[in-house]
């Protein structure tokens, strides 16, 4: 069972993300589940979601404590140095972030990656929504899930101008990662 | 067809399969998604109902009791607050034996506010005289939700199915969705001897004095007796038409020939069964007893499962101030007939939507090792953040 | 409206007593007779219930079934009304009935309502309460019914207070009036509050239409029951219902005491249509509020010549008499079949009955 937990703040799409991650999985032929911390707070506030994947039924429905991935979608979250707290030895977490990953990679002691999702965002939707982005850079790391299917669960999802626009960003951020650098994490 | 999908859509999908004539309902967190979705899938021309916008829960409640009386296959939904302004109409709807379902996505009650999942909401209506069912997965909601309209009427009893909100409405899963030709063939067409019709004029909801009242009492409570078997039958049914079933009254799961039991309902049995994996290496295995039917409490059921065993874990999602768990006490009382009864623990658990980890499994065998652990407690309650005076 | 375009108006509308003023968004059309309208007699409600002599709410609830016929199915809140028709195993109902709650019936009446236009079917439902029922508990659930635009006829039993727990107050007891919960005493004179004007909150939900009728005036109260069985929407009727009990009037009086009612004011009756006014029963000679108020006891306190708050009351009340004669313009113009006092006359089945 592969677990993640995905930060961000309300109104980026934290727990779109996390269901859409789950679909694809699930488009892949794993089993799934995704769902969020659901707190009483408004936009802005910080949020997280949480997904496992397995290729055997899910019983378990407690929050994800130690997950093997991190989605960070608003770099600001990590002014808190507790909230990669549980993430397990050899975990890996991915940041939406302007800054280099090098900035990351000194103050916290796993694999990390950032990545400008928002401004991808921004220039292709034109809107600065990050989880599409990336979701598609994170599977891009991995390998564990392809593409297709989240470009499937992404159908499932949209329609219209809307998932058009976001097929066009997912391809452009799968491509701005390295393909498979985590990979080998993720078969383990 | 198998899908992944959050819980609430599955349920709303789940209702709309079943072709209610009225729907009524009063937004609640974490019930929304389910009205929202239904309001969706009216909207886009998907069910054909009469969707009623009330102004309360009260009326969501009044609106369906009405319609189910008038005839008409009709479904509600709550929660926590919302089914505490509902209980009077809860009450009457039994009393008055109108068939109807209604989901109540499970969750604590104010005050202080909260809005995250326990069980308190459906405890506290436990003797409105309603079946009350309880889902562990959305797989077991959808497939009860649709089976709770055919108990409904063919027992002239309301049915809450009950499901943990967020920890089930809010959760995508893989689900198998039923297909419209299954459902049909499962589930007649809404029939309600008892309702009103200018053609056979019949007055409901007399004035029924001392010298019948104990009667009808009693005819409530035999007809939710009667309802024991017509759970499990309808669900034997079920699995004819759908190819699995949803847990009767009962299910006894994990190691069953374990001597320690832990005895649950909703969807703390699943996490209880990943913990059962992982732990019982270091703790033992348990018996993990998924009770699905609260009420009409399956007291024969209950005591058949628990044979063999020494300790039996009873979790509560809620608690009785000043008595403990009901679930537990009541599973005490009804076992107190047999000659070797286990002993039974009560644990009230994860109240307010307090996460209830993998590692519960363990510290619950562990705490009952010990000959003086405590009967009942707020289990993973830290008292260190209360006052000492409040400990 | 200026007051004397208002009067104008009024004047013309009052030539339409007696039929049906055709609805302004559904003209009158030529059809086959319903089953309602063949059986104009249909006796929805039978005698032999247990109600006390001189019941006002008996007599109104059978006039309204009569009026509106077999084919409905009612809704009826926790009341006198519910309790004296149907100690199990007896009902005086020959029509479908349902009593859920006190607070609930208009909710109620939503969800028949909703299962009938679901099943296709035309069964008019209407939903009964009398005053505590729906101008206090039951008010949201009455005011969430009106919004949605259900097709019910809610019918209001006013009998000012709440009489089927022994005559506490309600906010429908008249300023003054002595109940068990504002009793008159050294300190009060009865109820401190105002009659709560239920009929403006309704006519500001713009439904299609609403009125208030009177036990005393069986024909009009019958014809505006007619009219609002044939209006496809939600439509509300306030009908005062004497209680002999409660008031304390000879069980013989109730029609008096309420023609009274009436005519002095203190009761006006009204038609309004999507919240305007467009009717009434024009008062021939305004009586004095005394003389309403001296057939009940309720009132009794404010007949004692000894204390000066009696008469400060009595000119308070006969104050609101004229300012709802002002204000609806309810003072006739010379004889008139249909006016306070035409009206008196039961004429059943006669045209002015209100067969068109």
């Amino acid at each position: 069972m592969i677990e993640y937990r995905i930060h961000g703040r309300g109104g980026q799409g934290s727990v779109a993300a996390a269901y859409l991650l789950a679909a694809a999985a699930f488009e892949a032929g794993f089993t799934c589940q995704a769902f969020p911390a659901f707190g009483a707070e408004r936009r802005g506030a910080p949020v997280m979601a949480f997904v496992r994947i397995d290729d055997k039924p899910i019983t378990l429905r407690s929050q994800v404590q130690a997950p093997d991935y991190m989605i960070v979608q608003d770099d600001t979250l990590l002014l808190d140095p507790n909230l990669i707290n549980g993430l397990k030895p050899g975990g890996a977490m991915l940041v939406n972030s302007r800054k280099p990953t090098a900035h990351f990679a000194e103050r916290f002691d796993t694999r990390v990656v950032a990545f400008p999702a928002t401004e991808l965002a921004v220039e292709v939707i034109g809107k600065p929504i990050p989880n599409t982005a990336l979701l598609a850079a994170f599977l891009a790391l991995t390998e564990t899930v392809p593409q297709s299917a989240l470009v499937a669960a992404l159908k499932g999802r949209f329609h219209g101008p809307v998932l058009e626009k976001n097929l066009a960003l997912i391809e452009k951020a799968a491509k701005a990662v390295e393909q498979g650098a985590w990979k080998e994490m993720a078969d383990a | 067809m198998r899908e992944a999908l959050e819980g609430s859509l599955a349920i709303a999908r789940a209702v709309a399969l079943t072709k209610p004539d009225v729907v009524a309902a009063y937004p609640i967190t974490p019930q929304t998604h389910i009205v929202e979705n239904l309001s969706r899938l009216v909207a886009d021309g998907n069910l054909h109902t009469e969707f009623v916008s009330v102004e309360s829960e009260f009326s969501a409640a009044s609106v369906v009791l009405g319609a189910a009386a008038a005839g008409a296959r009709a479904y509600t939904a709550s929660a926590s607050q919302g089914i505490l302004l509902m209980s009077e109409v809860m009450f009457n709807i039994a009393g008055l034996r109108v068939p109807l379902v209604m989901t109540i996505a499970n969750r604590s009650v104010g005050a202080p506010l909260n809005i995250w999942n326990d069980q308190s909401d459906t405890m506290a209506v436990r003797d409105a005289g309603w079946i009350q069912l309880h889902c562990a997965s959305n797989q077991e909601a959808v497939d009860t939700t649709i089976q709770a309209f055919r108990i409904a009427q063919e027992t002239d009893l309301p049915v809450a199915v009950n499901m943990d909100g967020f920890v089930l409405t809010h959760t995508m899963e893989v689900i198998d969705m039923p297909t419209q030709e299954q459902v049909d063939k499962f589930l007649p067409p809404f029939e309600f001897a008892g309702a009103l019709d200018p053609a056979n004029p019949r007055s409901m909801g007399t004035l029924v004095d001392p010298s019948f009242f104990p009667e009808v009492r009693h005819s409530h409570h035999a007809a939710l007796g009667k309802a024991l078997a017509k759970i499990v039958e309808i669900d034997a049914a079920f699995k004819k038409v759908f190819g699995r079933a949803a847990g009767g009254l009962l299910t006894v799961e994990g190691d069953k020939k374990a001597k320690v039991g832990i005895l649950a309902m909703g969807s703390v049995i699943g996490t209880m069964l990943a913990g059962l994996e992982h732990y019982q290496g270091e703790v033992g295995p348990a018996r993990i007893i998924k009770l699905r039917s609260y009420r009409p409490f399956p007291a024969k059921a209950l005591r058949e499962a628990v044979k063999g065993l020494e300790k039996l874990v009873v979790i509560d999602r809620a608690i009785s101030p000043g008595l403990g768990g009901l679930l537990g006490t009541e599973v005490s009382a009804v076992l107190s007939t047999l000659e070797k009864a286990p002993k039974v623990y009560n644990y009230a658990l994860g109240l307010g939507g307090r996460d209830i980890p993998e590692t519960m499994y363990r510290d619950l065998l562990k705490t009952i090792e010990d000959r003086k652990a405590p009967r009942f407690a707020v289990f993973d309650a830290d008292l260190d953040k209360l006052p000492p005076e409040d400990r | 409206m200026a007051k004397s375009d208002t009067s104008k108006r009024l004047s013309e509308l009052r030539m339409k007593h007696g039929r049906p003023p055709a609805s302004p968004s559904e003209p009158k059309a030529e059809r086959a007779a319903t089953l309602r309208e063949a059986q104009p007699r249909f006796r929805g409600l039978e005698s032999g219930h247990r109600a006390c002599q001189g019941c006002g709410e008996a007599l109104a609830a059978r006039l309204v079934m009569e009026g509106a016929g077999p084919d409905v199915m009612v809704a009826n809140a926790t009341g006198c009304l519910e309790v004296f028709t149907t100690p199990w195993p007896q009902s005086a109902w020959r029509v479908p009935w349902i009593h859920s709650l006190f607070e609930n019936s208009a909710a109620v009446a939503s969800g028949m309502e909703s299962a009938m236009k679901a099943k296709g079917k035309h069964t008019k439902v209407l939903s009964f309460g009398g005053d505590g029922g729906t101008y206090d508990i039951g008010f949201q659930a009455l005011s969430g019914m009106l919004e949605r635009h259900h097709n019910v006829l809610y019918v209001t039993y006013d009998n000012e207070a709440y009489m089927n727990t022994g005559i506490q107050r309600s906010s429908s007891t008249p300023h003054a009036a002595s109940t068990t919960t504002s009793p008159a005493g050294k300190e009060r004179m009865g109820k401190r509050h105002l009659k709560k004007d239920l009929l403006s909150i309704i006519a500001a939900h713009h439904i299609p239409y609403a009125a208030s009728a009177s036990v005393a005036y069986p024909g009009d109260l019958q014809r505006k029951v007619r009219y609002a069985m044939g209006v496809e929407g939600p439509t509300f009727l306030v009908i005062h219902s004497p209680c002999p009990l409660g008031w304390k009037h000879d069980s013989a009086m109730t029609i008096e005491v309420a023609r009274r009612g009436v005519q002095c004011g203190l009761f006006p009756l009204v038609e309004l249509e999507r919240g305007a006014l467009t009717n009434i029963m024009p008062i021939r000679e305004p009586r004095p509020v005394a003389d309403y108020l001296e057939l009940q006891g309720r009132f009794a306190h404010l007949f004692n010549k000894n204390d000066y708050r009696a008469q400060e009351e009595l000119d308070h009340l006969q104050a609101l008499a004229d300012h709802n004669i002002e204000t609806y313009g309810l003072r006739g113009e010379g004889l008139d079949p249909v006016d306070s006092t035409g009206a008196g006359h039961v004429r059943r089945g006669g045209p002015l009955a209100g067969r068109s």
